[in-house]
C-alpha cells in the first residue's frame, strides 16, 4: 500500500537524479552514518560489532583466567601425564596397573567409554526398532504395553535408571560366596559355564592352545596396545566367508533374473562362512576358559562387572525408548498407499514391513538416530554413579583429584568427548548419505 | 605461553569469579560470616543434626574460628563439599577455610598451594569386613573386592599396600560414603576401606555393628587437618592459633565451664596470656583480646570437642589413641602461647 503512495515521488526523484547525472556525475561519497542507515552496509556493521564484542569477551576471559592462575601461583601444564597414576582400575580392556602413567589411565578410561557406548548403541537400536514396530501393532495389549514402556523410560532421568539397575543387580542376584560349599544356594548356568552374581557376570573366554600371539603397538609407551593375531585371523576368515557368500547370492540373483528359477544356495552360503571359521578354530586349538570359584571371587573367564552391566542396561533401555519413537515416526511417515500396494501384490504383513516400509522409513529414522547415538556416548559419563571407570572416572575423576589439575583434565576430557562425538556423527552422516533418497 | 592462552580462553565458567582478595580476615569480618567447607555428611565429623544444625569434630574447628574472629560460633555458613570439589572451592575463594577430614600431603601443601594449619585428628587407613568372612588380617584379603571412596588418598594407599604385599584385589570406586556403605552392606564388596575414624563412625550407624569388624592393620598415615589458601599468612595464623587454643586449653585445664572464671585472671601467666587478661596476643592476630576465651566458651577445649563428637561421650566411641595430648603419650601438642 505504501509503495503505491510513494511511487510517484520516487519517480520524480529518480528523474532528478537522472537529469543531474547527465550534466555532472556525482561521486558516490561515503559517510560514516551510512554504516547504520544504508542497508548495504548495515548488516556488515552489525556483524563486525558482534565479532569485536565476542573477541573482547574472549580476551577478557583469557586475561582473567591467567591473572587468577597467577595470583594463586598455579601453572598450566600436562607434565602430570607422565607420572605414575598410583590407583587401580577394575574394569579394563587393556593391561594396566597402578604404576602406569596418568596418560595410560586416561587411555583405559577412553576405551571403557567407547566400550559401553558401542554396546549401548547396538542394544538400544535393536530394542528400539522392535519396540517402535510393536507400538504400531494391531494387537491392543502389545501396543499399549510398548506405550507404557516408552513413556516410563523416557520420562525418568537416566541417572536414576542407572542407579536402579545397579541396585537391582547387587540386591537380588546371589553373591559369589553363595556358590560355595556342598549345599550352595546358587549355582552356575548353562552347563556351569556362566556365573551370574551380584558383582557381575562371569562368562567363558576364548582361549587357544596354539595361539598366534599378539602384535604390540607403540612399544612401551603409555599408549601401547596389543592386538590379538587370533582375533585378526578370525575376523579376516569371517569376512572372506561373508564376501564369498555375497558373491553366491549375486550369482543366484543373476540366474533368477535370467531364467526365473532360483537355485538353492542356502547350504553353500552357510558352508563358505562356517567351514573356514571352524577349520581356523580347530587349527588354533580353540577351547573355552571357564570361570571357577576361587577364594573371594570367581576367577578365569571374562568378567563383566555389575557396574558395566548396569550402565549398559540402563543406557540401552532408556535410549531405546527414544529410538522407538523415531522408528514409529519413520514408519508412520511412509505413505499408507505403499503398504496397501504391497498388500495388493499379495505380500504378507511381515514381508511388507521388511521389504517395503522399513527401507523407506530408514531414511527418516537415521538422522535422529545419530543424535541418539551421541546421547548414549555422552550419557555414559554418568558411569561414576555406579563406579564404572570411564573417561570421566579416570581422567576427569581420580587423576584430577590426585594431581589437582582441574583445568587441564576437564578441558582435555571435553575435547575427547567432542572428538568421539564428531567421529560418530561423521560416520553416521556418511551412512545416511549412502541410504538417503537420491534426488537428481 | 601460547598453549596456556588457548586453554585460558576455554575456561569460562571455572575462573570467571574474579581475583580473590588478599585479606581474608577483613573479608570475613566485613561479611559477618565465615564460609567453611565441610564434609557432605560423616557422623561425628560433620553432619547436620535433627534440627539442621551442623555438628561434629570438624564443624567445631569452623565454629572456633568464627568465635575467634566474629565472636559468634554460629556465624558460619557451612558449604558441604565432595572429595572432588573441595580443593577447587577453597582455591576459588568460595570458602575461607576447609575443615573436611583432609589428609595433609606434600603435593596438596606444595603443588596445590594450600596451607595446612595443624592436625586435628591423627588417622590411618583401615579395613572394615563382615565378621562372617572370618578374616583376621588384611593380608588374608587376596582376591577380595574392595569398596573405596574415590578421589581420596585412600585409593593410592590401597594400591600401594596390596602391591607391596603381593596380593590382588578388585577395586570398586564409589563417589560418596553413603553409596559405598550401601554396596558394602548388600555384599557387593567384601571389604570397605577408608580412614579408620570414618570406618568407626560408619560402623556405629549400621543396624548390627557387631557383625562388622575393623581389621587391626592401619596401612597409612592420615594426618587430617584444617587448611587455608597459600599466601594469606594473617588468615593462616588466625585459623592455626584458634585450633592451637583448643589444644593448649586442654593442656592448661581450661574448659568451657571454667573459662569464664579463669578469664578474669589466674596465677598461671600462660593461661592469662591465652585468655587475654595479660599480654596482647589477640591484638597481634588482629582480633579481640578475649578471642581464645570465646573459642573455648563456645566449643570447649580439644578434649571436650573430641569426647562430645567422636569420643567416649558419643555413639562412635573412638579412643583418644594418637590424639591424646603429648603429656598423655599422644601426639596433640600446641606450641606455647607466648
Amino acid at each position: 500500500m505504501s509503495t503505491g503512495q510513494t511511487g510517484p515521488n520516487t519517480v520524480i526523484e529518480d528523474g532528478d537524479v537522472y537529469m543531474t547525472t547527465l550534466t555532472d556525475p556525482p561521486r558516490e561519497s561515503f559517510r560514516l552514518s551510512m554504516l547504520i542507515y544504508d542497508t548495504r552496509y548495515r548488516s556488515i556493521t552489525i556483524q563486525v560489532i558482534a565479532l569485536l564484542a565476542f573477541l573482547a569477551m574472549c580476551v577478557w576471559l583469557i586475561t582473567n583466567t591467567l591473572t587468577n592462575l597467577e595470583s594463586r601461583d598455579l601453572e598450566l601444564g600436562l607434565a602430570f601425564f607422565s607420572e605414575p597414576a598410583g590407583y587401580d582400575i577394575n574394569q579394563r580392556l587393556i593391561e594396566y596397573d597402578s604404576q602406569d602413567t596418568h596418560l595410560r589411565a586416561a587411555f583405559v578410561g577412553i576405551l571403557n567409554t567407547l566400550l559401553v557406548a558401542f554396546l549401548g548403541c547396538i542394544t538400544a537400536t535393536v530394542l528400539g526398532v522392535v519396540i517402535g514396530v510393536l507400538r504400531l501393532s494391531k494387537n491392543w495389549l502389545v501396543a499399549r504395553l510398548m506405550t507404557v514402556y516408552v513413556e516410563m523410560f523416557r520420562n525418568v532421568p537416566v541417572l536414576l535408571w542407572i542407579v536402579f539397575a545397579l541396585a537391582i543387580i547387587s540386591e537380588t542376584l546371589p553373591q559369589p560366596r553363595d556358590f560355595r560349599g556342598e549345599d550352595a544356594i546358587a549355582s552356575m548356568n548353562l552347563f556351569d559355564s556362566i556365573a551370574i552374581t551380584a558383582r557381575g557376570f562371569y562368562i567363558p573366554e576364548a582361549l587357544f592352545t596354539r595361539s598366534l600371539g599378539d602384535i604390540h603397538l607403540f612399544g612401551d609407551s603409555s599408549m601401547r596396545f596389543d592386538i590379538s593375531l587370533d582375533l585378526l585371523a578370525f575376523l579376516a576368515v569371517l569376512f572372506a566367508g561373508l564376501f564369498t557368500s555375497k558373491l553366491i547370492k549375486k550369482r543366484a540373483d543373476a540366474i533368477q533374473e535370467a531364467t526365473g528359477a532360483r537355485p538353492t544356495t542356502w547350504w553353500q552360503r552357510i558352508l563358505v562362512v562356517a567351514g573356514p571359521v571352524l577349520i581356523l578354530l580347530f587349527a588354533l586349538g580353540f577351547y573355552l576358559g571357564m570361570p571357577e570359584l576361587k577364594g573371594f571371587n570367581f576367577s578365569g573367564g571374562t568378567f563383566m562387572r555389575n557396574s558395566l552391566i548396569a550402565l549398559w542396561l540402563a543406557l540401552s533401555l532408556y535410549t531405546a525408548a527414544f529410538i522407538a519413537e523415531n522408528v514409529r515416526a519413520g514408519i508412520l511417515a511412509v505413505s499408507k498407499g505403499q503398504s496397501e500396494a504391497a498388500a495388493a501384490l499379495g505380500l504378507s504383513s511381515g514381508r511388507t514391513m521388511s521389504l517395503v516400509v522399513l527401507p523407506q522409513a530408514l531414511r527418516i529414522i537415521i538422522p535422529p538416530l545419530i543424535s541418539q547415538y551421541l546421547n548414549i556416548t555422552k550419557n555414559s559419563s554418568l558411569a561414576i554413579a555406579v563406579g564404572y571407570m570411564d573417561l570421566t572416572g579416570t581422567l576427569m575423576g581420580i587423576t584430577q583429584n590426585q594431581t589437582g589439575k582441574a583445568l587441564e583434565t576437564v578441558l582435555l576430557g571435553m575435547m575427547i568427548y567432542l572428538m568421539v562425538s564428531l567421529s560418530i556423527s561423521a560416520a553416521m552422516n556418511w551412512y545416511n548419505e549412502s541410504v538417503k533418497l537420491k534426488e537428481r | 605461553m601460547k598453549k596456556s592462552v588457548l586453554f585460558g580462553a576455554m575456561t569460562v565458567a571455572t575462573l570467571a569469579g574474579g581475583v580473590v582478595s588478599a585479606g581474608t580476615l577483613d573479608d570475613v569480618k566485613a561479611r559477618g560470616k565465615l564460609n567453611c567447607g565441610v564434609n557432605t555428611g560423616l557422623a561425628g565429623f560433620s553432619a547436620p543434626d535433627a534440627n539442621g544444625v551442623w555438628v561434629g569434630f570438624d564443624v567445631d574447628v569452623c565454629r572456633a574460628v568464627a568465635a575467634a574472629t566474629l565472636g559468634d560460633p554460629m556465624a558460619v555458613e557451612f558449604v558441604p563439599l565432595s572429595t572432588k570439589t573441595r580443593f577447587t572451592a577453597l582455591a576459588a575463594g568460595e570458602v575461607d577455610m576447609l575443615s573436611r577430614v583432609t589428609t595433609w600431603t606434600f603435593s596438596r601443601d606444595v603443588d596445590l598451594k594450600f596451607e595446612f594449619v595443624g592436625v586435628n585428628y591423627y588417622d590411618g587407613q583401615g579395613f572394615l569386613v563382615p565378621t562372617a568372612l572370618g578374616v583376621t588380617s588384611a593380608k588374608e584379603l587376596d582376591g577380595a573386592t574392595v569398596c573405596i571412596q574415590t578421589g581420596t588418598t585412600t585409593e593410592l594407599n590401597l594400591a600401594d599396600y596390596f602391591r607391596t604385599n603381593g596380593i590382588t584385589y578388585e577395586p570398586v570406586p564409589i563417589e560418596t560414603n553413603a553409596e559405598a556403605q550401601a554396596l558394602y552392606l548388600s555384599g557387593s564388596c567384601d571389604v570397605y576401606t577408608t580412614d579408620a575414624s570414618a570406618l568407626a563412625a560408619q560402623r556405629a550407624t549400621f543396624e548390627t555393628p557387631g557383625d562388622h569388624v575393623v581389621l587391626p592393620e592401619i596401612v597409612s598415615k592420615e594426618p587430617l587437618g584444617p587448611l587455608v589458601r597459600h599466601g594469606d599468612h594473617q588468615w593462616g595464623d588466625v585459623v592455626r592459633w584458634s585450633y592451637n587454643a583448643m589444644v593448649a586449653a586442654e593442656e592448661l585445664g581450661v574448659t568451657s565451664e571454667n573459662v569464664a572464671d579463669l578469664a578474669t585472671g589466674t596465677d598461671n601467666p600462660e593461661v592469662n596470656r591465652l585468655l587475654g587478661s595479660e599480654g596482647s596476643l589477640g591484638e597481634m592476630l588482629g582480633l579481640e583480646a578475649d578471642w581464645a576465651a570465646k573459642v573455648i566458651a563456645s566449643v570447649g577445649n580439644y578434649g571436650e570437642a573430641f569426647d562430645r563428637n567422636i569420643g567416649a561421650g558419643s555413639e562412635i566411641g573412638i579412643a583418644r589413641g594418637l590424639n591424646a595430648l603429648w603429656t598423655d603419650g599422644g601426639l596433640q601438642y600446641s606450641p606455647p602461647f607466648r
